[in-house]
């Protein structure tokens, strides 16, 4: 067995010194390789989820986004009419946190689709919650008169066996962005509204002109 | 009131060591005896909490400023390796018994998974200061009265007859899984 | 012992999870389907190969006051690595294992291994211990995946084996079920032991 260095102050200062550079330098550099996959396989996410919850559309959503309270909505058109929204939302308050939907919802507000994004939940418990038997009873409801509560709470939504919790946060996920998207057209209703009370204002004053 | 939903959580809904499985190593080495478990609780409700402070200052002040997040792992173990070094020392100058008893197991506190796995979901919560030195603190907590309830059983179960095969760590398992169970029943306390 | 001992002791003799019982929170907390169990398992051993690769090459210019600090380092800087790589190219996979991916930095498994095996012995003999090691507490995690997910889901590597309407027992992908599977598998890792005297 050759000799091990001694423990001088100068080489344990040297030793560890050069272990935290060359460690510093090695991690910085598979960072910087990482970084595009990460973003790539994150952005791909989104894009796939847009196509599966959006009805028919021929735009690119990616580039009508709109962010209201935290909450992303993409605008989908087929030959420039709406034709629904895919609205990014989340709630934190999952069993093992935050969890991310992709709903997508008609120009009313009907629930189209919903694709889960992102989740730790428990397996065989929470993750339930992307299987079609948990997410159907959503389609075609709208939450104007579907109360996005579980039964439990008085409202109409079957909750998961055993994972109250991942429902109940589910639900409120999804009335985020319900809410989001009311949020959205109520600002756009103000918008239009501010702008017809100034061609009123406009055409009295030439009115005045006239006389 | 936030603060006292994340202690609550932290200590009886969520604890540390029977829901999230952090901190096993010493749950099933220091809590053959109620004396140990106390001490050890103890000492790691102190590191936990000076660490979940120090740490979440780093990564707020120092990390992300710089756009070096990637180095979170090494600086926030190293942090904690360094905490465990200062109790020992002082440890030994203030109470030497206990310093003694614990033996081995107080630096085996760096390598316990509850100090760091709790400072990275402090930092993954994005708690501010406060928040994560409650957080630590009160799972700490959590921590040392899950040690103790086990020690306390296991004590007990020293006295009676044991099938061999089962002795020492199996029955101290099965144990921790009746805990755990017991433990689930706090699930609906707080509405999260 | 001849190398092949060296590979051989870390599967059953001196498996890391079910004899030497190291290694006890990933076992417990990412064993809830065996295909997250797999994961953590190629996860760690790769992390232990490499550690031990790097420290048994180096052991003699580490200077033994500060061995501790720098077997973390190292340790550390490649958890790093496995956990940036994990979250490029198996993003469903790292989400799955969470906060656990960074935590094999504390494994006692890998710091065990480094302080008790890597800085005293050669670089070879350090690699078959890395892959025993390593195939020992993969193959146990795999055990616990598999009974868990078997029992609470119905289903194996996610593929299920009964209706979807089926009753199974919950418990056991729940933290009980965790303590008590694990209970179970040392004491029958110790019958097993002394039944053919290993």
């Amino acid at each position: 067995m050759s000799k091990k260095i001694e423990s001088t102050l100068l080489n344990m200062i040297l030793s560890l010194t050069i272990i935290g550079i060359v460690a510093s330098f090695s991690l910085g550099f598979i960072y910087e390789i990482t970084k595009k996959p990460i973003e790539t396989s994150a952005k791909q996410k989104v894009i796939n989820a847009l196509k599966e919850v959006l009805p028919e559309f021929n735009n690119d959503p990616m580039s009508e986004k709109e962010i209201i309270n935290d909450i992303e909505i993409y605008t989908g058109k087929k030959n420039n009419e709406i034709t629904g929204y895919a609205i990014k939302t989340f709630t934190t308050k999952g069993f093992n946190g935050l969890f991310s939907l992709m709903v997508g919802l008609l120009p009313d507000g009907t629930i189209n689709k919903i694709q889960v994004l992102d989740q730790k939940e428990t397996p065989g418990l929470g993750t339930k919650m992307s299987e079609n038997s948990f997410l159907e009873q959503f389609y075609g409801k709208n939450p104007s008169s579907f109360k996005l509560f579980v039964k439990k709470d008085g409202g109409d939504v079957d909750a998961i066996t055993a994972s109250t919790i991942t429902s109940r946060a589910f639900c409120e996920a999804v009335q985020k962005a319900y809410d989001a998207l009311m949020k959205k057209k109520s600002n756009q209703k103000n918008t239009i509204t501010d702008s017809t009370s100034y061609k009123t204002k406009d055409s009295s004053s030439i009115k005045n002109d006239n006389l | 009131m936030e603060i006292i939903s994340i202690i609550i959580f932290a200590i009886l809904v969520n604890n540390v060591v029977l829901a999230q499985f952090l901190g096993i190593c010493p749950f099933l080495g220091v809590s053959n005896k109620i004396s140990t478990s106390v001490g050890m609780g103890g000492a790691v409700i102190f590191v936990m909490t000076l660490a979940n402070l120090v740490t979440t200052l780093i990564y707020k002040y120092i990390l992300v400023p710089i756009n070096v997040t990637f180095m979170q792992i090494i600086t926030f173990i190293l942090v904690i390796a360094s905490l465990v070094q200062i109790v020992e020392i002082i440890l030994k100058k203030v109470s030497p018994s206990l310093y003694q008893a614990l033996g081995i197991y107080l630096p085996l506190i760096t390598t316990n998974c509850a100090v760091l796995g709790i400072a990275l979901l402090a930092v993954q919560k994005n708690y501010n200061v406060l928040n994560s030195v409650i957080y630590g603190a009160s799972t700490a907590v959590g921590f040392t009265l899950a040690l103790i309830l086990l020690a306390g059983i296991r004590e007990q179960i020293e006295l009676v007859q044991c099938p061999k095969g089962m002795r020492g760590f199996p029955i101290a398992l099965i144990t921790a899984g009746l805990l755990s169970l017991a433990f689930m029943g706090f699930a609906g306390l707080i509405k999260v | 012992m001849s190398a092949i001992k060296y590979l051989t002791n870390g599967l059953l003799k001196e498996n890391p999870t079910l004899v030497l019982v190291l290694g006890t929170c990933p076992t417990l907390a990412v064993t809830t389907s065996a295909n997250n169990a797999i994961g953590m398992g190629i996860a760690t051993t790769f992390v232990l190969l490499c550690s031990n690769i790097l420290i048994a090459a180096f052991k003699n210019y580490i200077p033994n006051k500060v061995r501790i600090p720098s077997f973390i380092v190292i340790i550390a800087t490649f958890v790093t690595i496995v956990n940036l790589v994990m979250q490029a190219y198996t993003p469903d996979l790292h989400k799955s294992l969470g906060v656990f991916i960074p935590l094999i930095v504390v494994n006692c498994i890998i710091l065990g291994r480094a302080e008790a095996f890597a800085q005293k012995n050669s670089v070879f003999h350090s690699i078959l211990d890395a892959i025993g090691m390593g195939l020992g507490f993969t193959i146990a995690l795999l055990a616990m995946g598999s009974i868990r997910e078997l029992l609470g889901n119905g289903s194996i590597f996610n593929y299920k084996f009964v209706s979807n309407d089926a009753k199974t027992i919950l418990l056991f992908i729940m933290p009980p079920g965790a303590f008590i599977t694990y209970g179970f598998l040392i004491a029958l890792t110790n019958n097993i032991k002394k039944k053919f005297n290993i």
